[in-house]
């Protein structure tokens, strides 16, 4: 935060009558990574002002879903997060089978998480690669981090026949059985994925000019960030721990081993870092997912009924999206649809911090602070 | 053929076939630096670059070219007219006109000057002038800025690259950029002036708004600045400008650091040899430059702005202040040497204080809290 002494500003403005000036930042802008639209009030090249505009993307999620019968919804739910669909559809379904008191077989269980940690790494490595982007590392960032992310999709092609959407899940477990070779070709991966990582690692992260870029940029402590509804690595960055697969584990989080790595001031670089960080600790989950996985079994419970009917019930699930506190709320009052169905989407909530992160920095970091939010319109708009 | 013999005897024709030599080449050097860089970068991020025009891509430029000749000529209506429409040309001509006293061989350029440097540093500022134009004539925000930008970006950093040269020239105690790159015929400068030739290449990226100093035409924030607005031939003026002045530059940066045309060997060897040396250094430039933009993020503005007032500007004006005692007392150039040495090894210092305090991977990683909830 750029402070202006008082008797300087004042000072000035006696002297001159000076207008701030309006600049409309998006919908069409490549700093602001889809269709978000900001309107800042600058002073020169100082930011005075910061109101996002939304509702660019908004597709009535919830309203579809009300309006579906419980399996024909998931489709919409990869659209949410569409850098890691895989994420929503496992939050979708933890909601659908706790309305139905489903269990889901462990085989399942564990290609779930394999591929939710996947579609964290595919996401965070978009993360990564825009955000050096929006430092003005012209595209090699990108460029790596794309490299990897096909990659992933690549085997989720293989895995799901869909590359970004792959409705892969389905309430009560998953559709399709793996194919022949994919342990193999999922530590190929994890090799590739650690070595990209490591690329990405050494393009920026120890660059004197990033460095200056990011670090003491925008710095967020833990009260505040608790108190706008900030959660993910955003929070984390903060210092605070506080990652749903540890402190309230769903899924099969509680067997697995890793670490929850956390920032010391919540600048832009400890968003970044722990991005970072938190890929290499995905990789360990997938590895002993690969090990600890059960080599046969069900995917799928067949006898399960055709069409879903729920009683009067609800709940809410959440879980630990890409980008933060993914929860879902489900009202079910009898029949094949949903009564209500509400998404706690974190990509909004973080997005309240903007306003207050951005003014009183340059122009320039304000796009930085954009990205480092890291917020996924389809998310944001639902 | 010297300078002193004129092509059929009049020194206007002499000129006017100089000139026209002069832009013919600089225009198939500026396509060909396109394609170069577009090449270049992708190699850099695994892609391949231009392939499909020509064996290996090698048409893609001028099929660029013929495409933005023959594209729409957008004016918006908000726009100062004459201001906008007449701003790519001057910010073209300040660089041809440095094209003209560069010399690219031994007497051949297209007119020599006693003080060479003195009138590129004159025509250089000029530069300023259209891009100012272009930004406040767009009528765009985004431009303004850019424009506004560039001024500042520009206008200081002419500061400590005008210092740097001067340091060369008081060693070699001419401004004639013949004579300059006579003098090295058997040392390069860079060895007397290492410290020089860093704040040189620092203040050049700038000038040329290259990255990590692309401020004004930040892409990620202001998309494009002050060329926003414009389209078709315009917008390839501005960008003829940019390829040329980096190609201006190089020429310029290799005669005074590294002996141009002369060393080694320029003056044994032949033309032939010389005008090599010209276009292999000049290269390597512009491929440092390429290197530099595919690697480095972005500086700020005020990042910028304090990098140039606190630490070249400074550093140039003590570089002038040892060559003064050096060269005065007649110390050994060794002294030069060494003391500018020591310089650049601070500058990098300088450079590199935050790397020394960058938070280290495995303190950071291994940090972890035990997870707990909040109340």
């Amino acid at each position: 935060m750029t402070h202006w002494p008082e008797q300087l500003v004042s000072s000035r403005e006696a002297e001159f009558d000076t207008v701030d000036m309006t600049i409309n930042i998006g919908p069409q802008h490549p700093a602001t990574h889809g269709v978000f639209r900001m309107v800042l009030r600058v002073d020169g090249e100082l930011v005075t002002d910061c109101e996002p505009y939304i509702g660019y993307l908004h597709r009535g999620l919830e309203k579809l879903t009300e309006n579906h019968d419980y399996r024909q919804a998931m489709g919409w739910w990869d659209r949410t997060d569409y850098l890691a669909g895989l994420c929503c559809e496992g939050a979708y379904c933890m909601a659908v089978e706790k309305l139905a008191g489903m269990q889901v077989p462990e085989r399942a269980e564990y290609i779930r998480v394999i591929m939710m940690e996947l579609s964290r790494i595919s996401s965070h490595f978009m993360f990564l690669g825009a955000f050096g982007a929006d430092v003005g590392s012209f595209g090699t960032s990108f460029a790596y981090a794309w490299r990897e992310r096909e990659r992933i999709y690549d085997l989720f092609e293989e895995v799901a026949g869909d590359r970004m959407f792959p409705t892969y899940f389905r309430p009560g477990g998953i559709t399709m059985e793996l194919p022949e070779n994919f342990e193999a070709r999922c530590r190929q991966l994890l090799g590739q994925i650690r070595q990209g990582i490591e690329d990405l690692d050494g393009l920026l992260t120890g660059n004197e000019i990033f460095i200056e870029r990011c670090c003491n940029l925008s710095p967020l402590d833990t009260e505040r960030a608790i108190a706008l509804g900030i959660t993910g690595p955003i929070l984390r960055a903060t210092g605070l721990a506080w990652d749903i697969r540890k402190a309230e584990p769903y899924s099969i989080y509680d067997r697995l081993t890793f670490d929850i790595p956390v920032g010391r001031q919540g600048d832009i670089f400890d968003r970044f870092f722990v991005r970072l960080s938190e890929m290499y600790q995905s990789c360990r989950i997938i590895e002993q997912c690969l090990a600890d996985m059960p080599k046969k079994g069900l995917i799928l419970d067949p006898k399960l009924p055709k069409t879903l009917r729920i009683d009067k019930k609800e709940c809410y699930v959440r879980n630990e999206g890409t980008k933060g506190e993914y929860g879902v709320y489900a009202l079910a009052r009898g029949g094949t649809k949903p009564y209500r169905m509400k998404l706690r989407s974190p990509s909004f909530c973080n997005l309240s911090a903007l306003r207050e992160m951005v003014v009183g920095n340059y122009v320039a970091d304000a796009v930085l602070i954009l990205g480092s939010l890291d917020i996924v319109l389809g998310e944001v708009d639902k | 053929m010297s300078f002193g013999n004129a092509f059929f005897g009049y020194s206007w024709i002499d000129a006017i076939i100089r000139v026209v030599i002069v832009i013919g080449v600089m225009t198939v050097t500026v396509v060909y630096l396109t394609y170069g860089e577009r090449k270049f970068v992708a190699r850099f991020q695994q892609r391949l670059g231009p392939t499909r025009t020509g064996p290996i891509g090698l048409w893609q430029g001028f099929a660029d070219a013929l495409k933005l000749l023959t594209k729409e000529d957008i004016r918006p209506t908000n726009a100062d007219r004459w201001v906008f429409e007449f701003a790519p040309y001057a910010t073209f001509i300040p660089v041809l006109m440095v094209l003209i006293v560069l010399p690219f061989a031994r007497d051949w350029g297209v007119r020599n000057l006693s003080l060479g440097m003195l009138y590129v540093f004159a025509v250089l500022g000029l530069n300023i002038v259209g891009i100012m134009m272009a930004g406040l004539g767009a009528g765009n925000k985004f431009a303004l800025l850019g424009g506004v930008r560039a001024a500042a970006q520009m206008i200081s950093y002419e500061i400590p690259l005008v210092l740097s040269l001067l340091a060369v020239a008081m060693i070699a105690g001419t401004l004639d950029l013949d004579k300059i790159a006579l003098l090295q015929a058997h040392r390069p400068f860079i060895l007397l002036q290492p410290l020089a030739f860093l704040i040189f290449a620092t203040a050049m990226l700038s000038e040329l708004h290259r990255a990590p100093f692309d401020i004004p035409v930040a892409e990620s924030e202001i998309v494009g600045g002050f060329v926003v607005e414009f389209s078709g031939i315009r917008w390839s003026m501005f960008q003829l400008t940019e390829y040329a002045s980096m190609w201006g530059f190089s020429i310029f940066g290799s005669v005074i650091f590294f002996g141009g045309w002369a060393f080694p060997k320029g003056l044994d060897w032949g033309w032939g040899w010389q005008l090599a040396l010209t276009f292999i250094k000049s290269g390597a430039f512009i491929l440092a430059i390429m290197w530099v933009r595919t690697t480095v993020p972005r500086l700020r503005i005020d990042q910028l702005m304090s990098f140039c007032w606190k630490v070249l500007l400074p550093l140039s004006l003590v570089q002038l202040l040892v060559n003064g005692f050096v060269l005065e007392y007649g110390w050994p150039q060794e002294v030069l040497s060494l003391t500018s040495l020591a310089g650049a090894a601070f500058l990098i210092a300088v450079i590199f204080r935050r790397a020394v305090r960058r938070p280290s991977k495995t303190k950071l990683v291994g940090a972890y809290r035990q997870a707990q909830v909040p109340e």
